[in-house]
């Protein structure tokens, strides 16, 4: 039978499809014979740059209102498979509401989850899911056992989001079902920070401090830094906790996954948890006054050395070019 | 205002573990302590107790072994009692096997409001959560911020890209904890002392009504069909700095032709 039919949970930001789906897109289509995308909002929106991307057909649950999307599609996409409509294979990208979608589901249809994927391979009749453990140096395939539904979480930049190239997807819809007592969040307001230049996980180059700083008012050294090389700045969990940064700088197993061009780690140690967020980077420098620091293993050019003497040399020689 | 707040003990984060060769899992031969994740709910739980004047905070816990460790570190912190679900047939549980046994112990203390982390640090599937919501047919947010409960409603400030949503959400309801987001107490002396004589309430599978052909490696309906050492990269280039690191870094950045 193989694999002939795969959803992905869809999510977009008005109207612009996230890079997670767009990822999951460019691997689903090399699996299944058909992938459909289930959305919420205005499906016809996303519809053409879904097609372009592999999807067929894209399946609207319809307009949320101020209501959480984990418990309003898990319901419709159950309702689905319960009436025998539903795919072989689910892929959800390991986000707020992807987690949510998963976890309720899963409950709903009594399916289990594979989680924390960074790579799907195919083994005669089923997906198997790639987990990478111990920080990397370990990876481990699973498959499930039972039949329906296989439900994969699968974490953002695991593969390359590219155009295939396809016509503007079909437009279908998908009808929920009751929610019982679970649909009772409601979001009431939304608060965005305010952020200049690229995006931290589309960034070409990323500058990360760590605790090595010393202070909060040192990580301006990191700012400034990817200010002049036009790139993003991010920041070990150490760096959030203690306050100097917002939770949205996180780089690591709990926060972004990042996979720049360059990334340069100033006063990280290189914990497992901060280098599964980093270590796909095409090129890695570090700065770390510990030569024993973990952070050196993967890196393609190690600075042993003070970061407040390295750092504010380089930041005066790209001034200075500049 | 009765909290559960939901507290996995772990083998020690310190001490990285070993995939077993035979049952291709983490072994666990190691004392469990308190997940730091969990300290998190534990503090933001008391916090809500101490704001409502009235209730307490119990804890829900489910391991193989009967091991308390971890539990004793949240009742000195302040927590009133624990439930404890401790079963042979529970090695091997997966996520969805694992909310089902937290939520038929968690049912029982009829909560106000069920707090957990937003993912384990040894397991981290961070589907717990959720999982326990749909099966006790309640409301759920997850990457709260922070929390404030008036009559019945709580307002919670949700974690996302770029900064947070305020969430309205009418108890009961599970609320998973960001962490980093409180300062968890210290226990006192005083609390380790009183913690060695709180209730812990052991339960087996047979007392929950569950059947253990349903958890546990059967339970799990998925299985690790194979397991590679992660081909590990070139080694790099490593230099001391004397003064002029900056122009080997500026060096690579131009090879790189990226300026
Ligand atoms: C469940 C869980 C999830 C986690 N998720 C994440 C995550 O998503 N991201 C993350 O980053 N962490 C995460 N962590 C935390 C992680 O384990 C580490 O604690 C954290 O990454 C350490 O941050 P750090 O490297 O900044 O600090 P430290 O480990 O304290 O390292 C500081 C480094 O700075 C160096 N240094 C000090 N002074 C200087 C100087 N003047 N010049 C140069 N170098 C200097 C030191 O040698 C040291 O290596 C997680 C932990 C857990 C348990
Ligand atoms: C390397 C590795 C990979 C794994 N991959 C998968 C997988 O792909 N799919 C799968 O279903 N399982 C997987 N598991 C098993 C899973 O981690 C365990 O089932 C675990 O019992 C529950 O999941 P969690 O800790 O990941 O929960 P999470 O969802 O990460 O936990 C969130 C919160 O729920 C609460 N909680 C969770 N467990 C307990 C507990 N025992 N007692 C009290 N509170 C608790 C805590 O507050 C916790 O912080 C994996 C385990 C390992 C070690």
């Amino acid at each position: 039978m193989g694999i002939s039919k795969i959803w992905i949970y869809g999510e977009s930001t008005g109207g612009v499809v996230s890079t997670a789906t767009l990822e999951l897109l460019a691997k689903a289509r090399t699996i299944g014979d058909t992938v459909e995308v289930v959305v919420h909002g205005d499906a016809s929106a996303v519809a053409a740059e879904l097609g372009e991307h592999g999807a067929s057909t894209v399946l609207s649950i319809g307009e949320l209102g101020d209501g959480l999307p984990g418990p309003r599609v898990a319901s419709a996409m159950a309702t689905a498979i319960d009436a025998g409509n539903g795919p072989d294979v689910l892929l959800l990208a390991t986000s707020y509401d992807g987690r949510d979608v998963a976890g309720r589901l899963s409950a709903k249809i009594d399916a289990p989850v594979i989680t924390n994927v960074v790579d799907l391979t195919v083994d005669g009749d089923r997906l198997l899911g790639v987990e990478s453990i111990f920080g990397g140096s370990l990876d481990i395939s699973t498959g499930f056992t039972g039949d329906g539904t296989a439900i994969f979480l699968v974490r953002p930049k695991s593969f390359a989001a590219e155009s295939a190239g396809g016509a503007a997807a079909a437009v279908d819809s998908l009808e929920g079902g009751d929610l019982g007592n679970t649909g009772g969040s409601t979001v009431k307001d939304r608060f965005a920070e305010e952020s200049t230049g690229p995006k931290l996980d589309e960034a070409a180059i990323v500058v990360s401090g760590g605790r090595g700083l010393g202070s909060a008012e040192h990580y301006e050294l990191i700012e400034t830094l990817a200010g002049l090389l036009k790139g993003a700045a991010g920041a070990s969990r150490a760096v959030v906790d203690a306050g100097w940064v917002p939770y949205s700088y996180q780089v690591g197993q709990t926060g972004k996954v990042v996979k720049p061009a360059v990334y340069l780690a100033c006063g990280i140690s290189g914990a497992t948890q901060h280098l599964v967020g980093m270590k796909g980077s095409a090129n890695i420098i570090a700065i770390n006054k510990d030569e024993e620091a973990p952070i050196f293993g993967v890196a393609d050019l190690g600075i042993v050395g003070d970061l407040h003497k390295v750092v504010p040399k380089l930041i005066e020689a790209l001034q200075a070019r500049a | 205002m009765n909290v559960v707040v939901c507290a996995k003990q772990i083998p020690d984060p310190a001490d990285p573990g070993q995939m077993d060769p035979e049952t291709r899992t983490l072994k666990r031969d190691v004392k469990l302590i308190l997940d730091e994740s969990d300290s998190y709910g534990v503090e933001m739980g008391l916090q809500l107790v101490d704001a409502a004047g009235e209730g307490e905070v119990v804890l829900v816990s489910m391991v193989p072994n009967s091991e308390v460790g971890g539990l004793r570190t949240a009742l000195a912190m302040g927590a009133g009692s624990a439930i404890l679900v401790s079963d042979e047939a529970l090695a091997g549980s997966d996520a969805l096997s694992t909310a089902k046994v937290l939520a038929a112990a968690i049912q029982r203390c009829e909560p106000d409001l069920v707090l957990t982390a937003t993912e384990s640090s040894d397991g981290y599937t961070g589907t717990v959560p959720v999982q326990i919501a749909e099966l006790l047919d309640l409301p759920s947010v997850t990457f709260a911020k922070s929390i404030e409960v008036s009559g019945d409603t709580a307002t919670v400030q949700r974690q996302t890209e770029d900064g947070y949503d305020v969430i309205e959400c009418s108890l009961p309801c599970v609320v998973s904890v960001t962490a980093g987001v409180v300062e968890p107490r210290y226990p006192s002396f005083k609390g380790i002392m009183a913690a060695k004589n709180k209730p812990v309430d052991e339960l087996d599978l047979a007392a929950l009504g569950i059947d253990p052909a349903t958890v546990g490696w059967t339970g799990a309906r998925q299985e690790i069909v194979a397991t590679a050492e992660a081909p590990a990269g070139e080694a790099g280039e490593i230099i001391h700095d004397e003064g002029d690191a900056h122009e080997r870094i500026l060096a690579f950045l131009d090879d790189l032709k990226i300026l």
